[in-house]
């Protein structure tokens, strides 16, 4: 089985195949990372641009390390110092990019489908880096990647994802690659933010955030996504914590080896509590570490050429 | 397609792998200095064989370890990404003499991947190069210091090993004619 994508767009579209290649490759890359020299020289001579016209530290961060770690020359774009403020368009700031021989784009917006958009208009490698409340497929990647390494399997397991969905391209992403790969995947928050129509992605959705942790192996946590609500969607940050927050006495009536994770950044004292973001069970910074292996990953597979996979 | 000869059976692989390590033990008088690494997929079997029998010969145990070379390619934007396979050296190759273990040398250029992969994890004294086919058509200067049967081919031919190590019934190495 081998890698044939030009881009990494979304999750919805990856076979089961394309998302083990990927977890396969980054273990390998998750290995590379604990040598005394960190540095592979699989991109060098390559160009990527990293086009953040949303905030970003923990994904542009972590893009940035891996580009380093694989020996590419990066060019770093941001909303605050860029010609969207001079009245340019995404295309056309795109192309600019391009037109400096740029080989590969990353690419955060708060449009849906803007990733999509440049990989029809550029002849570059596209990546989505998080395009609105959309997808954010290599978070999707990395959680799979974390899930399989601490649980030696995906299939089978329950993951529940506890906070804010409707607003979250990483619940569409992890429901995606989760169910593709055989998990159970149950949703719950405030009905305002969990509405029914998510069960036509294949999962359970519940309002009741005992009953949804209960059986769980692994509970992933989401941020109250404030900047993309445009209405209050449920009465007070105060009575949120009270009836979703992850607190122990929640925490104690889990599975005694259920896991916790968050995709960052993590609001302590709000979906969280303090202690349980730091305890044993928590997967929160190791899902950074993975992070790095799933987008060196990412880059070294899109970088392979056309011809068979096998050469002199 | 017709069907692939066997250039090697199982007997002759083992006979060629015990004449190397006999021809890396003459060579390597400091014996405690040898390391062994092996390429995936076949040379990591090989390397780890070879270690045995050096044991066997010098008495004492021979490390073996397995390097992956994919990501010190000069092709990986021509061919589909290839298999990354874990890297495995559990020992320090400063100072060491390292045998690169291949199974088939064919253009040189997973040789040289292999010695700048290699830099990244120490500076060895010797680096020596052991392979059980050679089968010609360098496209770089490099010339292996152990051999185990020299195969004249064609370009578009293609050379298999099958180890037992790998799910294989037997040893064997084929050679197939397009």
């Amino acid at each position: 089985m081998k890698w044939t994508r030009k881009h990494l767009l979304d999750i919805e579209s990856l076979t089961v195949d394309e998302i083990t290649i990927v977890l396969d490759t980054a273990r390998a890359f998750k290995a590379v990372g604990k040598r005394t020299i960190k540095k592979v020289p699989a991109l060098r001579g390559k160009t990527v641009v990293n086009l953040f016209v949303e905030p970003s530290t923990r994904t542009r961060i972590s893009f940035e390390l891996a580009e380093q770690r694989l020996s590419a020359d990066i060019i770093n774009f941001s909303t605050e110092a860029s010609s969207f403020k001079k009245g340019e368009t995404l295309k056309d700031t795109a192309r600019n990019l391009e037109a400096l021989n740029a080989d590969f784009l990353v690419i955060r917006h708060s449009a849906s489908g803007a990733p999509h958009f440049l990989s029809r208009v550029l002849g570059a490698h596209v990546i989505n880096a998080g395009d609105g409340a959309h997808e954010h497929p290599t978070q999707a990647l990395l959680d799979a990647f974390t899930i399989r390494e601490k649980k030696g399997k995906v299939a089978g397991l329950n993951v529940t994802i506890l906070g804010d969905i409707l607003y979250s391209r990483v619940a569409r992403s992890d429901i995606w690659a989760l169910t593709k790969l055989g998990a159970k995947v149950t949703l719950c928050g405030p009905s305002t933010l969990v509405p029914r129509t998510f069960e036509q992605m294949g999962c359970r959705v519940t309002h009741d955030v005992d009953e949804a942790i209960r059986d769980a192996d692994i509970i992933n946590l989401l941020r109250i996504q404030h900047e993309r609500q445009r209405k209050t969607m449920f009465p007070s940050i105060g009575e949120y914590t009270q009836l979703f927050g992850l607190n122990k006495a929640r925490l104690a009536r889990t599975k005694p080896d259920a896991l916790i994770m968050h995709p960052g950044p993590i609001n302590r004292g709000v979906e969280i509590d303090s202690e349980i973001a730091d305890c044993a069970r928590s997967l929160i910074l190791e899902q950074v570490t993975n992070g790095l292996a799933v987008r060196m990953a990412v880059l070294f597979l899109l970088n392979g050429g056309k011809g068979p996979q096998e050469l002199a | 397609m017709p069907e692939p000869a066997v250039i090697l059976d199982a007997l002759a692989i083992q006979r060629a792998l015990t004449r190397i390590a006999h021809e890396i033990a003459e060579r390597n008088e400091a014996s405690a200095e040898v390391v062994l690494v092996g390429i995936p997929v076949g040379g990591d079997h090989l390397a780890a064989r070879l270690a045995k029998i050096l044991a066997g010969i010098w008495n004492h145990a021979v490390p073996a370890g397995i390097l992956d070379v994919n990501l010190h390619r000069d092709d990986l934007d021509q061919r589909a990404a290839p298999t990354i396979h874990p890297t495995v050296i559990p020992f320090d190759v400063t100072g060491r003499t390292v045998v690169l273990v291949d199974d088939v040398l064919f253009s040189g250029r997973t040789t040289r991947a292999a010695m700048d992969a290699l830099n990244d994890f120490g500076r060895p004294k010797k680096i020596q190069l052991a392979v059980l086919i050679d089968r010609g058509h360098r496209d770089l200067p490099i010339k292996a210091d152990f051999v185990g049967k020299n195969v004249p081919t064609a370009l578009e031919e293609k050379i298999s090993l099958r180890l037992v190590e790998s799910g294989a019934a037997q040893d064997e190495a084929l050679l197939q004619k397009p």
